[in-house]
């Protein structure tokens, strides 16, 4: 039983991580439609730039917070050569991410060389009902758990969150009223970029990271974000949890080294569910 | 007030206005009829800032507030919150001068705008097009799929915001009717181009006009 709860809450930590990375994605895609395949390279970015930071005698707090300003400049970055052209399509866009993420493999591993990385977080271990969890893991919730507070005060209450919500909801009617979607689109990939380096931050004292780590971040975060139909972010952090919860279960009960194919099983089997249902409903609107 | 000259926009290679020429006054309610596809729509998004001329210019005194067709409101959002955003362009998020204007939707104010009736929603794309202090207003389709009752209320608010405040306002109508009653000048479009304007009175006594309404093309 013990070890149930063990896996379940450490399960509900990846699920945490997952959820950060796949809540960008959602962040992204709601304003600007495009899908940002380069989510997963800011929270590499992010995870790299807090192993230099700490490895150069810098703080903990700053070498994150300085890591996850990083991470949201990369997504700014990105959004300028996805969407700073007017008139690019979100297809068009598609593509253009898909180029960052290959061209950042490349910056990487002229920073940081091709070898995985890590860096110190909290150490120890506590009790909770019974079942063993990292204080690293508690950190991930806790801090997840904060950052999805915070963005729904911003998306409900803040006149700039509305304006996101706006350009998610119609717009041509946020056109209408003055509000410059490019521009926020561009906050949007910057958000981004946020969400994805605080994911990067969590993840590395618990496995470290290489240039390539995006492609299992991006496989994550892209499956959560699915399930949420990429524009539902309260549904996107409930399929990150069992996501989570699933691949943890998957590697204590059975092989460590199937977490993966976990989260590709799950990603299309939602797909295929979805796409059925958006069948259903097109036959049932003609 | 509002001053279209020779202007052109086109789609690619379909052009929807055809050297269009027109004027409203500063302080006057002027109508534009036309039937479907006439480019009637092209012109509020162009005389909004959403589209750029291909050639032709387009001048207005102040700011320009659009209601468009269809409402176009933020179905997620709240009364409230539609009309906050309203004023991203002149900064004004106190929506108190438009309850003042149309006390229905201080009551409404909490309520998601997806969930309102069209009347409603009409009253809330106006509400939000008056929050950002509008010098100019232009209306597409006012009527469009409301109640007489409905419509018969919202022109008498545009009425007495002309009458009183001097906005200039551009009514872009299918209902020649109303248009009629509201407006004192008109202008007709069709495919792009002006082919009659003038007095409502004398307008309303061309048969042409008629036909127009009824898929016709004036000759």
């Amino acid at each position: 039983m013990s070890a149930f709860l063990t896996y379940l809450l450490n399960g509900l930590a990846v699920g945490c991580a997952i959820a950060l990375i796949a809540s960008g994605l959602v962040a992204i895609h709601r304003v600007t439609g495009v899908v940002n395949f380069a989510q997963g390279t800011f929270a590499v970015v992010a995870g790299l730039c807090t192993s230099s930071l700490l490895g150069l005698g810098f703080p903990h707090g700053l070498s994150e917070l300085a890591a996850v300003l990083a991470a949201a400049v990369a997504g700014l970055l990105t959004g300028l050569a996805a969407i700073g052209k007017r008139g690019t399509t979100p297809l068009s866009a598609l593509i253009v991410t898909l180029g960052v993420g290959v061209l950042a493999y490349a910056v990487e591993i002229v920073l940081w060389g091709d070898q995985p990385r890590s860096a110190p977080g909290l150490a120890g271990s506590m009790i909770v009902a019974g079942a063993r969890i990292q204080t690293q893991h508690l950190l991930v919730i806790g801090v997840t758990t904060a950052t999805f507070v915070l963005l729904a005060l911003f998306f409900g209450r803040t006149y700039l969150g509305k304006a996101l919500t706006a350009c998610a909801s119609n717009p041509y009617a946020a056109r209408v009223v003055g509000i410059d979607v490019r521009k926020m689109g561009l906050l949007a990939f910057a958000l981004g970029g946020l969400l994805g380096g605080i994911a990067g931050v969590l993840v590395t004292p618990l496995r470290p990271i290489s240039f390539d780590t995006d492609v299992t971040l991006i496989v994550n975060g892209f499956a959560a974000a699915v399930f949420g139909a990429l524009t539902r972010p309260v549904v996107t952090l409930i399929g990150a949890l069992l996501l989570g919860v699933a691949e943890t279960m998957a590697a204590g009960y059975g092989y460590g080294s199937h977490q993966l194919e976990v989260a590709l099983g799950l990603m299309l089997v939602v797909m295929i569910v979805q796409a059925g249902r958006r069948s259903v409903i097109s036959l049932e609107s003609t | 007030m509002i001053d279209v000259k020779d202007l052109v926009v086109s789609y690619g290679t379909a052009t929807a206005l055809d050297h269009l020429t027109l004027t409203v006054g500063r302080g006057e309610m002027v109508a534009l009829l036309g039937p479907n596809g006439a480019g009637k729509s092209t012109l509020a998004n162009t005389l909004a800032g959403l589209l750029k001329p291909t050639s032709g210019t387009v001048r207005s005194d102040g700011r320009v507030a659009l209601i468009p067709e269809g409402r176009q409101l933020f179905p997620d959002l709240s009364v409230a919150d539609n009309l906050a955003l309203g004023g991203w362009r002149s900064g004004q998020r106190d929506p108190s001068l438009v309850y003042d204007l149309l006390p229905r939707l201080a009551e409404l104010a909490g309520r998601r705008a997806g969930v309102l009736s069209g009347g409603e929603q009409q009253m809330v794309a106006f509400g939000r097009a008056m929050m950002s202090r509008p010098d100019v207003l232009v209306v597409d389709e006012l009527s469009l799929g409301l109640a007489p009752t409905v419509t018969a209320d919202l022109a008498a608010h545009l009425t007495a915001l002309n009458s009183e405040q001097g906005l200039t306002v551009l009514l872009i109508e299918q209902n020649a009717r109303l248009a009629f009653e509201l407006c004192r000048r008109a202008y007709v479009l069709e495919s792009g181009r002006l082919v009659t304007e003038g007095e409502c009175a004398v307008l309303a006594d061309d048969p042409r006009v008629a036909s127009a309404y009824l898929g016709g093309a004036i000759t």
